[in-house]
C-alpha cells in the first residue's frame, strides 16, 4: 500500500497517471476499447445499456401504440407479436439485468471498497465484450426475421415458429455468460479486495445488494444456459427433452426455465434496492435504520429467490401439493421485502430529509416497489391466481417491480452518482420536471393495468373487447407521458455533459466512501489505499454544522493525503491516516460529551 | 492504459498485479474465483443431470435398452484415462510448488495426451453409434449398418426376459446422451487449451516457487471436468 518514494523514476509517466482522473488519464478511442479499468468498462456498460433502454422504450411505445384501439391500429398481428417479444427481450437481457451491476456496479463497487480495480480486470473487460458479442446475435435475430414468442421462448412453440428464435436463444445464451463472468468477479472482488478496516458490518448496503446480485448471477445463470442449449439441441438434433411429440415435457421447459427466471427477478430488483439504500441514507442524514437486518435481507431474498420458481406456473400443470408448497414459500419473500421497506420508512423518520432528485426516485421507489411487491401477494394465492393468471394484472405486477423497482432505481443511481462519474452537475430543475412526468406517466400506464387484469383482460392479446378501450387508450396515453420524461431526462443528461458546471468531490454531502475520492475519480481510485475508520452512514461523526449540510463536499484529510503524494507519499498517506483516525475519535468523544 | 506488468514492477514481482496488495490476496482471489466457476459449471451440468433423472424415471425400460447400446468396457477405459490425467494434473501442480520446471512440464503434457486419448477414443465411439442409427429423436433409426446389413443391436434383461427389439422413446435416452458426452467433449476440448496455454508459460519459466497460481487454477478446472464425468459414466453406462 505504501509505495517507496525511490520507485518511482521521473519521467516514468506512471506519476502524471496519478493525478489525473480516469477520463483524462488516457487518450483516444483505443484506449476506451481495451481499457482494464473497471469505471470505462462501466461507463462502456452504461452507454450500451441505455442504447438498449431506449430500442426497447421504442418497443414498448410501439406495443402501446397499437393497442390504443382494438383491431389493427399501426400493424398487424405478426408484427405486434414480434414487436412485444422484442420489448421483453431488450428489456430483460439486454437492459434491466446488466443494468446497474454491469454498469454502476462495475464502477462504484471496487470505489466502495477502497480498491484499485475489481479482482479480475481482464475478465471484466471479456464480459462485456460477450456482451457485446450477444447484443451483435440479438440484432441479428431481430433483422433476419426476428422472434415471436415472447421473452419465455415457451415450447413446444418455439419449435414450430419460423422466426429466428435459434440466433435470439444464442443471443441470450452468450449474455448469461457476460452476466456470470460479472457475478464472479464480484463475489471474488468483495470477498478479497475490501480496503483495511472495512469489515463486513461496514459494508456499503450498495455492496450488501450487488454482492447478493453476484451471488445469484453466478448459480442461476448457468441454467438459463443449459435450458436454452438444450432448447437449441432439440431444435437442430431433436433430442426429445422439451418436444412432446418425440416423448418430451414442455412444462420441464418451464421448470428449467424459471429456476433461473425467477431468481433473475432478484438479479433485477436487488441492485435498485441496493442503489434507494444510498439515496435514503444520504438525503435523510441518517445511517439506514437496523442495518444489518436490510444487509441480511439482501441476502435472504438471494436464497428464497431460488425456491419459489414454481409460482410462474401454478396453472401448467403441477401436483397441487407443489403448487401449495411454492405458493407458502413465494409468500416468505414478503418478509425480507417488508424489512426492506419499513427499515427506510424508519431512517426517514426523524431524518433531515430534503427532496433533491435522486431522492424523489428513491420515494418513489419505495411507493411503487411497495405497490408491485403487494400485488405479488395477490398472485402468489394459489385461488386468486387462477383468475389472475396471464391478465394484465400479471404485466402491471412485474411492471410495477421492474419499472417502478429496478427502473427508477437504476435513474435514482443515475442521477446520484452522475456527479461523480462524469465531474459534472446537471440542471436540477429540469430534474424534477422530468421525474414529475415519469412518475405520472409510469402510475397512468401501470395503475390502469391492474384495473384491466382484473377485468379479464388477457395479457399478450393483439386485439381486444371494445369496452376495454377507454382503459387502454388511458394506458397509453401514459406510456406517452413516461416517454416523454425520459426524453426530458436525456435531454438534461446531455445538457449537463456539454455545459454541466464542475462538481465537487461530494455534492450530496454524504458520508458515503466513495466520495471521498476526486469527481470524476482519479485513475487508480485513490492515491494510497484508504484505511476504513468509520461506516458508510456514520453521521454523527459530522461537526453541528456540517450535519444540516451533510459531509463537507472537499474531504480535508484526503486533500492532504493527494497534497502528500506530490512530495513525500509515505509521509503523507501515513499522516492522513492517523489525523483521519484522530478526527473520528474526537467526534466520537465529542458524541458522548 | 495500466496494466499489470507496468505496475507490479516497482514491487519487484512482475506477476503481482497493480491493484493487489499482496501475492496472498491475488492467489486467494484468483483460488476464489475459480471455485465460483466451477459452482456455475455445475449448475450448468445440473439441468443435464434433472433432464437425464425425469426421463429415466419417466421411460425406464427406454433407459435400459440404450444404455445396454453403450461400451461399458471402452466407457470404463475412458474413465481410467481421465483419472490418470488428473492425477498428474495434481502432480503438475505439485512440481510447480515445488519449482521443478521441467517435471511441471512433464506431468502437464501427459495431462494433454490423456486428453486427447480421450477424445480419440470418444471418436470411436461416437462413429458407432452413428453407424448403428443410435442418434437422437428424428435421426434415431437403429439396426441399419451403412452398407444395408442389420446391427445386431445388445439384448438387455426386462425383468425375467430378454428383449431386443427396442422400446418407444428410445431417442430420448441418445438424445440425453449426446448431449451429455458432447458438452463433457467440450469442456475437455477446452481443457486441452487451457492446459497448452499453461505448458507454453511454463516453458516460458513463468511460474516459480512463489508463484503457481495459474497450474493450481488450471488444474482445478480439469479436475472438475474429470469429476463430472465420474458421474456421466455410471449414469449412462453402468445402471
Amino acid at each position: 500500500m505504501t509505495v517507496e518514494a525511490g520507485t518511482h523514476l521521473p519521467g516514468e509517466g506512471d506519476h502524471a497517471h496519478d493525478d489525473a482522473n480516469y477520463i483524462e488519464g488516457a487518450k483516444g478511442v483505443m484506449s476506451w476499447l481495451i481499457t482494464l479499468d473497471h469505471k470505462r468498462i462501466g461507463m462502456m456498460y452504461l452507454g450500451a445499456i441505455l442504447l438498449n433502454f431506449f430500442v426497447g422504450g421504442v418497443f414498448a411505445l410501439l406495443v402501446r401504440t397499437e393497442l390504443l384501439t382494438p383491431g389493427e391500429t399501426i400493424m398487424g398481428a405478426d408484427a405486434y407479436n414480434k414487436v412485444f417479444t422484442l420489448h421483453g427481450a431488450i428489456m430483460v437481457f439486454l437492459f434491466i439485468i446488466p443494468s446497474v451491476p454491469a454498469a454502476i456496479g462495475n464502477f462504484f463497487l471496487p470505489i466502495m471498497l477502497g480498491a484499485k480495480d475489481v479482482a479480475f480486470p481482464r475478465l471484466n473487460l471479456m464480459s462485456f465484450y460477450v456482451y457485446v458479442v450477444g447484443a451483435a446475435f440479438a440484432i441479428f435475430s431481430i433483422v433476419d426475421n426476428s422472434v415471436d414468442t415472447g421473452w419465455t421462448f415457451y415450447t413446444p412453440y418455439s419449435q414450430t415458429t419460423s422466426t429466428s428464435v435459434l440466433a435470439m436463444t444464442l443471443a441470450v445464451f452468450i449474455l448469461g455468460f457476460s452476466s456470470i463472468l460479472t457475478g464472479v468477479n464480484f463475489v471474488a472482488t468483495v470477498h478479497k479486495l475490501r480496503a483495511p478496516g472495512l469489515h463486513w458490518k461496514r459494508l456499503p448496503l450498495f455492496i450488501w445488494g450487488i454482492y447478493a446480485t453476484s451471488v445469484i448471477q453466478v448459480l442461476a445463470t448457468p441454467v438459463l444456459a443449459i435450458t436454452l442449449f438444450l432448447l437449441m439441441m432439440e431444435k437442430v438434433l431433436t433430442i426429445g427433452i422439451f418436444d412432446p411429440r418425440l416423448g418430451g415435457d414442455p412444462v420441464l421447459f418451464q421448470h428449467f426455465f424459471w429456476f433461473y427466471s425467477h431468481p433473475a427477478v432478484y438479479i433485477m430488483i436487488l441492485p435498485g434496492m441496493a442503489i434507494v439504500n444510498e439515496i435514503i441514507a444520504t438525503f435523510s442524514r441518517r445511517p439506514i435504520f437496523g442495518y444489518m437486518f436490510v444487509a441480511m435481507s439482501s441476502v435472504a431474498l438471494a436464497l428464497l429467490g431460488f425456491l419459489v420458481w414454481g409460482h410462474h406456473m401454478f396453472v401448467a400443470g403441477m401436483s397441487e401439493y407443489a403448487t401449495m408448497v411454492f405458493s407458502a414459500l413465494t409468500f416468505l419473500v414478503a418478509i425480507p421485502s417488508g424489512v426492506k421497506v419499513f427499515n427506510w420508512v424508519a431512517t426517514l423518520y426523524d431524518g433531515s430529509v430534503s427532496f433533491q432528485s435522486p431522492m424523489l426516485y428513491g420515494l418513489a421507489f419505495i411507493v411503487l416497489f411497495t405497490i408491485g411487491g403487494l400485488t405479488g401477494l395477490f398472485l402468489g394465492t394459489l385461488s386468486v391466481d387462477v383468475h389472475l393468471h396471464d391478465t394484465y394484472f400479471v404485466v402491471a405486477h412485474f411492471h410495477y417491480v421492474m419499472v417502478g423497482g429496478t427502473v427508477i432505481g437504476f435513474v435514482g443511481g443515475l442521477h446520484y452518482w452522475w456527479p461523480k462519474m462524469t465531474g459534472k452537475l446537471y440542471d436540477e430543475m429540469l430534474a424534477k420536471i422530468a421525474f414529475v412526468f415519469v412518475f405520472v406517466g409510469f402510475n397512468m400506464t401501470f395503475l390502469t393495468q391492474f384495473v384491466l387484469g382484473s377485468q379479464g383482460m388477457p395479457r399478450r392479446y393483439y386485439d381486444y373487447l371494445d369496452h376495454f378501450q377507454p382503459l387502454h387508450g388511458f394506458s397509453s396515453a401514459g406510456s406517452y407521458v413516461l416517454g416523454v420524461g425520459f426524453l426530458i431526462m436525456g435531454f438534461m443528461f446531455i445538457k449537463s455533459l456539454m455545459s454541466g458546471k464542475k462538481a465537487p468531490p461530494n455534492p450530496w454531502g454524504s458520508a458515503g466512501f466513495e466520495w471521498m475520492t476526486a469527481s470524476p475519480p482519479l485513475m487508480h481510485n485513490f492515491h494510497h489505499t484508504p484505511i476504513i475508520s468509520r461506516g458508510p452512514y456514520d453521521y454523527h461523526l459530522a461537526t453541528e454544522e456540517e450535519l444540516f449540510d451533510g459531509f463537507p463536499e472537499e474531504m480535508p484529510e484526503f486533500e492532504h493525503a493527494s497534497r502528500g503524494t506530490e512530495e513525500h507519499a509515505t509521509e503523507g498517506s501515513a499522516s492522513a491516516e492517523t489525523e483521519m483516525e484522530e478526527k473520528a475519535e474526537a467526534d466520537s468523544r465529542d458524541e458522548e460529551e | 492504459m495500466s496494466t499489470a506488468t507496468e505496475h507490479g514492477e516497482h514491487e519487484h514481482e512482475s506477476w503481482l498485479a497493480h491493484h493487489f496488495e499482496t501475492p496472498v490476496q491475488q492467489f486467494e482471489s484468483a483460488k476464489l474465483g475459480m471455485w465460483l466457476f466451477l459452482a456455475q459449471e455445475v449448475l450448468f451440468f445440473s439441468g443435464l443431470f434433472v433432464a437425464y433423472g425425469v426421463f429415466r424415471s419417466n421411460y425406464p425400460d427406454a433407459f435400459e435398452a440404450g444404455s445396454a447400446q453403450l461400451d461399458r468396457i471402452i466407457g470404463g477405459f475412458n474413465t481410467c484415462v481421465l483419472l490418470v490425467s488428473s492425477f498428474t494434473a495434481a502432480m503438475a501442480v505439485h512440481s510447480a510448488q515445488m519449482g521443478d520446471r521441467k517435471q511441471t512440464s512433464v506431468h502437464l503434457i501427459i495431462t494433454i495426451l490423456c486428453a486427447f486419448g480421450f477424445l480419440i477414443i470418444k471418436y470411436f465411439e461416437y462413429s458407432a453409434k452413428f453407424d448403428h442409427g443410435l442418434l437422437p429423436g428424428e435421426f434415431f433409426h437403429p439396426h441399419h449398418n451403412p452398407d444395408g446389413t442389420l446391427h445386431e443391436i445388445q439384448p438387455w434383461i426386462d425383468g425375467a426376459t430378454t428383449v431386443t427389439a427396442f422400446p418407444p422413446k428410445t431417442h430420448v435416452f441418445f438424445g440425453i446422451y449426446f448431449v451429455l458426452t458432447g458438452l463433457h467433449g467440450v469442456h475437455v476440448a477446452i481443457g486441452i487449451g487451457v492446459l497448452a496455454w499453461i505448458l507454453y508459460r511454463n516453458a516460458r519459466g513463468e511460474f516459480t516457487k512463489d508463484y503457481w497460481t495459474a497450474v493450481d487454477i488450471a488444474a482445478l478446472y480439469w479436475h472438475l471436468v474429470d469429476l463430472v464425468w465420474i458421474y456421466l459414466f455410471p449414469l449412462l453406462y453402468l445402471i
